[in-house]
Parts: C-alpha cells; structure tokens; sequence
C-alpha cells in the first residue's frame, strides 16, 4: 500500500502540475473580468510551439533544448490569447463563443502546422526531463518519498510562480487593483486606473501559463506532441470554479484531479482497487467536478463583474 | 411636394456570414500559401473532393446530415439564450441507444426505424436535461457542465462498448450493425453509387422544418425565444423561465442525439471507442454561421459538409493537411464572434450611401423648389 | 466673501433636453451649500461637470478665484474636489482600507497595516467610526458611505460634494452624517449637498441654491428662510395641463392590501406595515422621491418579489404568494417602470410583443399552435389604437421605435386588456406633450371604465392631474392618504420630503 503511494504520488504530481498552472492562468483572466474558456487551446499551443522548438534544437543544443521549448511555449500562449483579449476587451464580443474559437482554432492549427512538418501530425522529441530525487528532502520519512523524490524541476518551476502569483495578487497594489477589475470595475476606473490594460494583463498571462502548461506536459510524462490535451484545459476551468478562485483553492482542486485521474489510470494494476470497474474511476473526476459546481454555483465566489464587458 | 425617403440599408446576419466565411477563406489561403501549396489549387481540390462526383456528393450530403442536426442542437439551445458544448456526449449517449437497439430489436422496418430514432431521440434529451436542471435549479453554467457530461459519456462509452458490444476485430470499436438495421437504404446507396449516405438526411431535414415550425409557429417556440431574448420581459410576463430552460436543453439534447443515431447507425454502422466526436465543435461552427435559424443551419451545414467531406481528396492530391478544413472553420467562428466588428463596417457603409442618396434628393427638392418660387 | 467654488453661467444640453441652462452656484469657503430641486431637475448634471464626468457646453469654473478645466475625475481629485456618488463605487469583497488606498497605495507591495492606521486616524478626527478591516460586503450601508467620505479624505479633499447622500440612509445614520459634515466644516473643509430633503436642509446647511427644470430659481439663507417657501420654489411652477376629469365614481375595492412587508435587495424591509386600497372607479397616485420603496411594493403586487408577511388580495382573489401568470389573469394590468428591462422584448416584433401576456390561450393560439392572422389583426389593432409609430409596421422590430412609440406599445398592451387593475409606474417618463396628454387621457378613460388604476410617479404634477387620491411613501413606508381636492403640492412635497403633515409646516 504504502509503496504504491509512494510510485503513484510522483505520477499523481506531474499529472496535477501542468493543470495547476493553467487554473492559475485562468485565476488572473477571469479576476481581471474577462473569461476565459479557451485555456484548451492555449495549452495546446504552448504545447505544440514547446514541440517543435527542442525537436528542431535538440541536436544543437541537447539538455538546454528542453527550457527554451518552455520559454517559447510560455509566448507562444501568451501572443495567441491576444487573439481572445482583443475580441473580448476591445470589441466587447461574447467572451465564452471568443474562447470557443481559440479552442477551435488552436486545435486545427497546431495540427495542420505538425503534419506539414512531420506528416503524422505528431512531434516526437528525443528526450524528457530526467526525475530527480531532491537531496536531503528525500529522506524526510512520509513526506520526503512522497513528494520529494523522482520529482521534475519544472514542478518546482511551477509552485515557484504558483507562490509568486499569489504574493503579486494579494499582497501587491498591482494585485489589489487587478482583483478589483473584476469585482467592480467602474470604481477602479472611478480611482483614475485603466481598466483595459489590467485585463489585457489578465488575459495575456492566461495564455502564458497554459502555454506553459502544455510545455511541461510535453517535457516531463508526455514526450510527444499528439493533437490533443484531452481535457486537461477545460479540467483546469473546473478546478477554478471548484478552487472557488483562489489560489490556495486551485491548488487543492487541481490536486484532488490529478490523484483522480491517476488512480484511475492505475486501477488495473492494483489489486486492491482493480475490482472497481474502471469507468466508475475514469467518470469520477467528472462527476465529482459537477457535484462542486451543484454546490458552489448558487452563491458562487466568481468576480462579480467576470464576463461582462466594461 | 412629396418627400420621397430613402430606403434605409441596415446589414443583417446573412452579409455577416459571408463576411466571415469569405475572411475563413481567405485565412485558409494564406495557410496554404505559407506551407508552399497553391491556395487556388488546394480550394479546387477541396471543393472537388466534396462535389466532383455522385457518389461524394452523397458523402458531402452524409457528413453534412450529422452537422445539420448537431447545428439544430446549438442553434436551438442559443436561441433560448444557452450554450450547448455538450452535443458530443448527448451525440454519444444517442448514438449508443440506437446502436443497441440495432443489435437487439428485431421489427418490421417502418416501425422499428421509429423505435431506432425515438431512442436515440430520449437518450441526447436525457443528456441534455440534466445540465438544464443544473443550471435551472442551481445556477450551474452550462457551459462547464456540458463539457463534463461529454466526459462521462466519452468514458461510460469507453468502457461500455467493450464490455457489451464487442466487435469481433479491433478492441476499440463496437460490433457492426446489420445493413438492415441501419440507416442505410439500398435505392439511396444506389443511387449514391455506394457513399455513406442514408436515411439520417431526411431526418436531418425532416429536423430542421420541425424545429422551424416549433420556433415560428407554437407557443412553445414563442416562450422558448422570449426567454432567450430577455428573461426579465419574459418573466415579467407570467412565462416560467426555469421551466424553459430545461426544456431547451431537453430539445437540444435530442437534437444532438439525432445526430447520433445518423453518424453511427447511418453514416458507419458501429461506435469507435476513445473518439470525442468533433461533430460536436462543428455544430457550433455551423449554428453560429447559420444564425441560430433553422434555415441557416440547413446552408451552413452544407457548407462545411464540403469542406469536410473534401479535405481528404485535397490532402490527397496536394500536400495540404486535411486539418485546413478545421482551421477554416475555425476562423470562421473567431470572425463571427467578432462580429460586431463586420455590422459597424457594413452599417457604417450603408450609412454612407443612404446619407448619400438622402443629400442628392435634398438637392433635387431643392432645386424643385426654387423652380416653383420662379414660377410664381 | 472667499468663494471657493464659482460656477458661472453653465449650459449642458443633451439630446433632446436642456439639462442646465445658465445655472450659477457659488459656494463660500467652510461652508455647507445645498442644491435644492426634483428628480430631472439639472443637479446631478452639474455635480458631474464639476467632477469632471461631464463637459459643460458654455460657462466657466473658478476655483478659488482661478479659472480651471476639469477633464476627468483625476483633475478634479488634483483640485481637491471629491464627491460621494449615490450609487457607491465599492468593491463589496474587499475591506476598508483597501477600497480606500484603491488607486492610491503608495508603494509596490501593500502596507494594508499603516494604511488602516492612517485611515483610523483619519476616522477619528472627523467623527466617521469606521473599523478599516472589516469587509464592505459585512458593514451597514450608512457605514459605505463613511467609507466613499473616507476615500475623499484620504485624498486631501478640500472640497466634497454629496449626490443625495440621505436616500439610503434610516433616520439615525441620517443624523449622524449631519454630525460629520459640520465636524468637516470645523476643519476647514467646504461641503455641497444635493439633495430634496427640505427637513435636513434645514438641520445642516447654510445657503440654498434652487434648481427647477434646469434653471437656476435662486439663493436662499437657510437660516431665515421656511421650509414652506423652499418647497414652493422647488416645485411651483404653472400646472400646464390639467386633464378633464369628470369625478370619481368610486365602486368595490378591487386592489386590498393589508399589512405588507416586502423585503429589499439590500437585505432591509423596502416596504413596512403598508395598508391600501385601491376601489374601482377610482386613480390612486403613489407620491414619492425614488428609492422610498415604490419599486419594492410594485413588485410585490405583480409578482417579481415575494412578500415577507402581509396580505394582497385582488378583486377577492388572494394573489399574495400567486405565480405572475395568475395574476395577469385575474385582473393585474402592468405598464412597468423600466420598459426595456421588463417592458418589452427589444429584438422582437411589435406583435409579439403584444402578445407575449396572451399568446398561450384562445383566441392568441390554439392546441399550441399560435394563430398568427389572430395575433396580426391583434397587434394592429392596439398599435393604431395608441398610434405608435413605427417603421416597418407590426413587423417592426421594438428596438427599433422611439421610447415614446414603445411606452404607447406597452400602454396599449396593458389598457387593450383590459384589467381590473391596472398598475402604471412612471408611464408618461420621457416622453414628449402630445403622447403624455393621450396617455393621461386612457389612464382616465380605464378609470372611467369602472376599473381601478394605481400610479406611481416622481412628477408631482403627473399625481396632481390624474389622481383621485394620493398615497405618501417615504422610507417604505405609507405616510399619509389625502384626498387630491383637499391637499396641494406644497403640503404633499412637505410628505414626500419626509416631514409628516401633523408637524405642520412652517
């Protein structure tokens, strides 16, 4: 039992990460005002942009290929929302049909951009992130091999900006003011801010971290660049709503999703929990997500001025 | 002296339809172009490939079959002001239904090709309705929602078909039908010279008129746009909006899983396990590009039947990726969501022009009258 | 005689209405200035110049002796001009401090504790009793306003202007605000009040500027001037046209309401312990300032709010906790105070929207099918009726029309159904002489008809010319009932202003 945690919390971890920091891109677009359901497509972008840099580079460059792909899926994500930020900010268009579109047309795109490069429309790249035990804090008893061992620098990269995030949105006058477009943006206007250029940060941030999501994808359990997220951006909207936008509350949502989804894909190899039929464990992140919502839809904690033009 | 006005010009959604398709077009150039292909050889391969002959014209009308009722299905759900994402699950849960009664009812044709799309009619309503009643009772936004039943679906089916549909060759579909318990016709095969096409085209027309007359015609459809257009006025008028809501989303649900029972007891004849059926996103293309009207889906749902049904020929005889197809179709949305932008533009146009015409009459009353001040 | 404010000879006009013309105000240094007019009379308009929210089309602006232009809210802040709007600009999950700092933190990362302390002290000096950490969303709604006065203080204003700051306030927070504006007077600050309550204007000010319909009417000392006379300069003015009127001939009671509660969106009773009926035969008008509660109780009649406790019974029928469709039927005819809210589907056709009260029975439909040359015949029936105009007809999209042609749409729905009640908020607000005689003329028609009407209105003269009767609301609550031959509007603007009859006016 206990070995099995200790091989499946890695998993569980590299799993949870790249949706953690797509929630958190979606906490800082939908607490400037503007929503964003096209995590999805931003993801795939970061993803495939990240695909495409180390496979041309890593001849060259070898290991260093690997956080040059992250930096260019980061932009990669971040110019493509501009997409979504012009729409919805300056044309006032329906946000939720703007981020439908990213999706849309992030999927095609990067599939048409791969199969002209390597005709299967997959990318494979060579090499991935090696795990890594963390000295010293690995042998910490329970804590250490559960969280501390076999573990990506890009999860440490990740809870880094995670930290990061939450000083700027809470203990910073740009946060302040940033949260407040969200809330009741007439009063910030009122306090001589500029509402537009908050949400246009919100937003372009957004599409930073999800590119950066589907980077670390890419790099750490995935190798290959295949088309699709599977999900794991529209997952990451749940884990927002059920994180009640907050960071500390994403962080716990996203981790709920990630130890899901992991045990389901193991299911069948352990004995324990093989008698459970697998769809029962593939279907209750779903289930579960829409529970949450039952829940904290009716008095929900959304910024009140979210999705509204101003 | 009568005063003569001028007609005013106002754009409406048709210009702005063409407007974004003409712009998802030419975006699909560029893309050819910056891969080296030939735009204008790559549309020619396109558009042939999905009309060239009888038989892809029957695959153009196949394809587009599933696209039309997914349209309805969004059209339908944004007409009474709800987004449906959820046509692909409610697409799956109705085309497992069909599939299963295929493989186990046995009846004569007519009455079982009722049994066939009544269950597949029931199985996308209860899909549907449940994000309705999500959304009607706890405020649940549907969109989230949807997107969670497509899930649940996609692996209830995953699991599902396997277990009790099993094929005899490959893992990850369901057993065939019998061509006789499918949608298929042996004088539409024929004279389709042997495409996919089937009966699913005539309740895919048979869908759109329904739902026109719904929308035109009954008090049902009279409430259901009420609603959408303004909950409050609705509200303020004794309508149950609640009510409708799950309504709305029980139709849709339907609808969609029409498109079920077309695709997968029509157009193939068995389920493909670990696919998220994309007809579901295209359904939102195609309602957005049709307007949300009926008669808008119907051209619209043509329209992307081509490009679908081409975009293989095309990859074939150039070397143009079939995903053009998507990432036009995809544009074509951005464009419409945006579409404000396209109404300023042409209102901004015909504003011209009838200030125009309005100045030039000014001028002849003008001049009129001055001749009448002479005169006297 | 310092001014420290000068606003000379300001016009604003927007289409359509002259919302200042040639209005001069001058306020001295420490003092506190009132703006006496009704609602629509040009006061708001030109505290927003003076913010900066608005430009005025002639005029000039001193401060302090010096010409200036204000652009923005930002200037005027530079200038030391603040203001407390009436809807407050707050962010109801943050606390205090941080609405307060909000715009002017002072530094990257926040230091939300010397902020409080500042605030605190700030608090302090004035007599404002405010605890910076608690959440907008958790203090009183008097206690918001403390936090929009704190905001202007924090920002060194010299100069506050108040935009009608008692409007939601009850009567304790009413005093203490008096409190703190003489305190911000002591400490060399200038105060500018906009308000129609006559009764406050006395207890803290110092001179009166009177405004009516967008002229400037006068300057008064508060001191030595009644009451009485403020009013009559406030609202006199020649009764245009009055309405032939033959008496009532009052029948049964059609609209009996007992002992109404209704809650609010603030969490508060909107309307408390309210009696009235309504008999046929006979117009009774609802006099008030807006936000006294009128829209509470209208929505508790037609069914868009539910009622705390209390009885509402219509024509026998106890329609209390009704759904709104029961109530259409029973006899509840609605013409409502935000047309295109409520009133009418804007992308819709005329006819559907005069239908949409009707459309699921006999003859508008059958079996569920809509009986569309029913609902045509229908639809031009009531459009010619009412003479709205439109440009394509019955086809005519309601968007489309003017906001005069879409009230007569939504009258003529109402009064072509003919209901035992018909309840008319605000029904003639903008809109121009001729449609307001014709729909004066068919609220009397309906009346005469031997059905009962209820008018809620905010032009005293709309109540004066139509009504029978007039009810008082003031703070949710029925002031006094007054037959319309025995009372004129001094005495009833004496009501609305919250001051009740039996204190006589002085």
């Amino acid at each position: 039992m206990w070995l099995t945690l200790t091989r499946i919390f890695p998993y569980a971890i590299a799993y949870t990460i790249p949706m953690l920091v797509t929630s958190l891109g979606g906490l800082y677009s939908e607490r400037s005002g503007v929503t964003n359901l096209g995590l999805e497509g931003l993801m795939l972008v970061g993803y495939f942009a990240s695909a495409i840099t180390i496979k041309m580079t890593e001849a060259t460059l070898g290991i260093q290929a690997l956080p040059l792909g992250l930096l260019v899926g980061v932009l990669a994500g971040a110019v493509f929302s501009l997409l979504h930020a012009f729409a919805s900010i300056n044309l006032r268009a329906d946000q939720v049909i703007s981020g439908t579109a990213i999706n849309m047309l992030a999927a095609a795109l990067t599939v048409y951009l791969a199969r002209t490069i390597s005709g299967s429309g997959n990318v494979r790249i060579l090499m991935g992130i090696v795990r890594k035990n963390i000295p010293f804090f690995s042998k910490i008893p329970i804590i250490g091999p559960l969280f501390f061992s076999q573990t990506y620098w890009t999860t440490w990269l990740c809870l880094l900006i995670w930290a990061l995030s939450w000083i700027l949105l809470y203990k910073t006058s740009f946060g302040l003011r940033l949260r407040a477009c969200g809330e009741h943006p007439s009063a910030v206007a009122s306090a001589g801010v500029n509402v537009h250029m908050m949400r246009y940060f919100g937003v372009v941030m957004s599409g930073a971290l999800a590119g950066l999501g589907g980077s670390v994808i890419l790099i750490t359990y995935s190798g290959e660049f295949n088309g699709t997220v599977a999900g794991l951006g529209f997952l990451s909207i749940a884990a927002l709503i059920f994180g009640q936008w907050k960071p500390l509350g994403i962080l716990g949502a996203t981790f709920f999703f990630g130890i899901a989804t992991t045990i389901a894909n193991v299911s069948q190899v352990i004995p324990s929990l093989s008698v459970v039929p697998p769809a029962i464990f593939k279907v209750f992140p779903y289930v579960a997500t829409l529970l949450a919502l039952v829940i904290f839809s009716k008095h929900s904690a959304a910024p009140k001025a979210s999705g509204e033009p101003f | 002296m009568k005063k003569v006005r001028t007609r005013e010009l106002k754009s409406n959604a048709f210009l702005v339809a063409i407007s974004a398709v003409l712009l998802g077009l030419i975006a699909g150039a560029i893309l050819m172009a910056s891969i080296g292909s030939n735009p204008f050889t790559g549309f020619w391969y396109l558009f042939r490939g999905g009309l060239m002959n009888i038989e892809r014209v029957g695959n153009t009308l196949a394809t587009s079959t599933t696209l039309m009722l997914v349209g309805l299905s969004v059209a339908f759900a944004f007409k009474t002001g709800l987004f449906n994402i959820g046509a692909s699950g409610q697409m799956l849960v109705g085309g497992l239904c069909a599939t299963l009664v295929a493989h186990h009812v046995i009846l004569p044709r007519p009455l079982y090709l009722v049994v066939l799309i009544l269950s597949a009619l029931l199985g996308g309503a209860l899909w549907g309705i449940i994000p309705g009643f999500l959304k009607a009772k706890f405020n649940v936004h549907e969109v989230v929602a949807t997107i969670m039943m497509n899930w649940i679906a996609y692996w209830s089916i995953y699991y599902f078909v396997p277990a009790y549909l099993k094929g005899p060759s490959l893992e990850t579909e369901s057993a065939s039908i019998a061509i006789s318990q499918s949608l298929r016709a042996p004088w539409l095969t024929n004279l389709f010279k042997g495409s996919y096409m089937n009966l699913g085209f005539f309740v895919a027309i048979i869908s759109v008129l329904v739902i026109k007359f719904i929308l035109d015609k009954t008090t049902l459809g009279f409430e259901l746009k009420a609603v959408g257009s303004n909950r409050f006025c609705a509200e303020y008028a004794g309508i149950k909006v609640n009510r409708n809501v799950v309504i709305s989303m029980m139709i849709a649900g339907g609808l969609a899983g029409l498109a079920g029972l077309s695709f997968y007891t029509g157009y193939s004849r068995n389920m493909q396990i670990g696919v998220m059926p994309s007809q579901g996103f295209d359904g939102i293309a195609v309602a957005l590009l049709g307007a949300s009207n009926p008669l808008g889906v119907l051209f619209s749902s043509l329209f992307f039947g081509i490009l679908q049904s081409g975009k293989g020929f095309m990859n074939a005889m150039t070397n143009v990726p079939p995903e053009i197809a998507d990432t036009i179709i995809a544009v074509i949305i951005y464009f419409t969501a945006t579409s404000v932008l396209f109404k300023r533009l042409w209102d901004g146009l015909f504003k011209r022009i009838t200030q125009k015409r309005e100045r030039e009459l000014e001028e002849e009353t003008q001049a009129e009258k001055s001749v009448e001040k002479e005169v006297k | 005689m310092s001014h420290v404010i000068e606003m000379l000879n300001i016009r604003k006009e927007f289409p359509g209405i002259v919302a200042n013309d040639d209005i001069t105000l001058q306020v001295e240094q420490g003092e506190i200035h009132a703006i006496l007019g009704e609602n629509g009379a040009g006061k708001s308009t030109l505290m927003s110049i003076l913010f900066g929210l608005y430009h005025a089309d002639r005029g000039q602006i001193l401060i302090r002796g010096k010409e200036v232009h204000i652009n923005s809210p930002n200037d005027a802040n530079d200038l030391g001009i603040g203001m407390v709007h009436q809807h407050f600009q707050l962010v109801h999950n943050f606390t205090v401090t941080e609405n307060i700092i909000l715009g002017k933190e002072g530094s990257f990362f926040l230091d939300r504790k010397s902020a409080s302390r500042k605030i605190k002290a700030l608090s302090e000096k004035y007599g404002l009793n405010i605890d910076p950490d608690m959440m907008i969303e958790n203090i009183t709604v008097g206690m918001q306003q403390r936090v929009e006065i704190l905001k202007m203080l924090y920002r060194d204003a010299e100069i506050l202007i108040f935009d009608e700051p008692t409007a939601v306030l009850t009567p304790q927070e009413i005093d203490d605000l008096m409190g703190i504006m003489r305190n911000l007077v002591a400490e060399g600050k200038s105060v500018i009040l906009i308000t129609h309550k006559l009764n406050e204007i006395k207890a803290v000010a110092d001179r009166c500027t009177i405004i009516r319909r967008g002229k400037f009417i006068g300057v008064v000392d508060v001191k030595t001037t009644s009451q009485a006379k403020m009013a009559s300069m406030m609202v006199g003015r020649p009764v245009n046209f009055k309405v032939d009127k033959k008496p009532a001939q009052v029948g049964r009671v059609i609209l009996d309401i007992h002992d109404l509660q209704v809650m609010n969106n603030k969490k508060m009773l909107g309307v408390k312990d309210f009696n009235l009926s309504v008999k046929a035969g006979e117009i009774v008008g609802i006099a008030g300032v807006d936000g006294n509660g009128q829209t509470e109780l209208i929505e508790a009649i037609t069914g868009l709010r539910p009622v705390e406790s209390g009885t509402i019974i219509l024509d026998g029928n106890d329609i209390t906790n009704s759904p709104i469709r029961k109530r259409n039927e029973v006899g509840v005819g609605h013409i409502p105070e935000d047309r295109q809210k409520h009133g009418l589907v804007m992308g819709a056709s005329l006819s559907d929207n005069v239908a949409i009260k009707e459309f699921y029975h006999a003859p508008f439909s059958k079996h569920g099918i809509l009986n569309a040359t029913y609902l045509e015949d229908y639809a031009e029936k009531v459009t010619t009726q009412f003479d709205v105009r439109s440009g394509e007809g019955i086809s005519s999209q309601a968007g489309k029309l003017s906001g005069g042609n879409q009230q007569k749409l939504i009258v003529g729905r109402e009064v072509v159904a003919d209901p035992e009640l018909l309840i008319a908020v605000q029904p003639t607000r903008g809109l121009d002489v001729g449609a307001i005689e014709y729909i004066h003329s068919q609220l009397v028609a309906h009346r005469d008809k031997g059905h009962a009407v209820l008018l809620v209105s905010f032009e005293l003269d709309e109540i004066f010319n139509l009504s029978d009767r007039i009810a008082v609301m003031n703070s949710g609550e029925l002031i006094d009932i007054v037959k319309t031959n025995e009372t004129d509007e001094q005495a009833v603007g004496l009501m609305m202003a919250g001051v009740k009859h039996k204190e006589g006016a002085q």
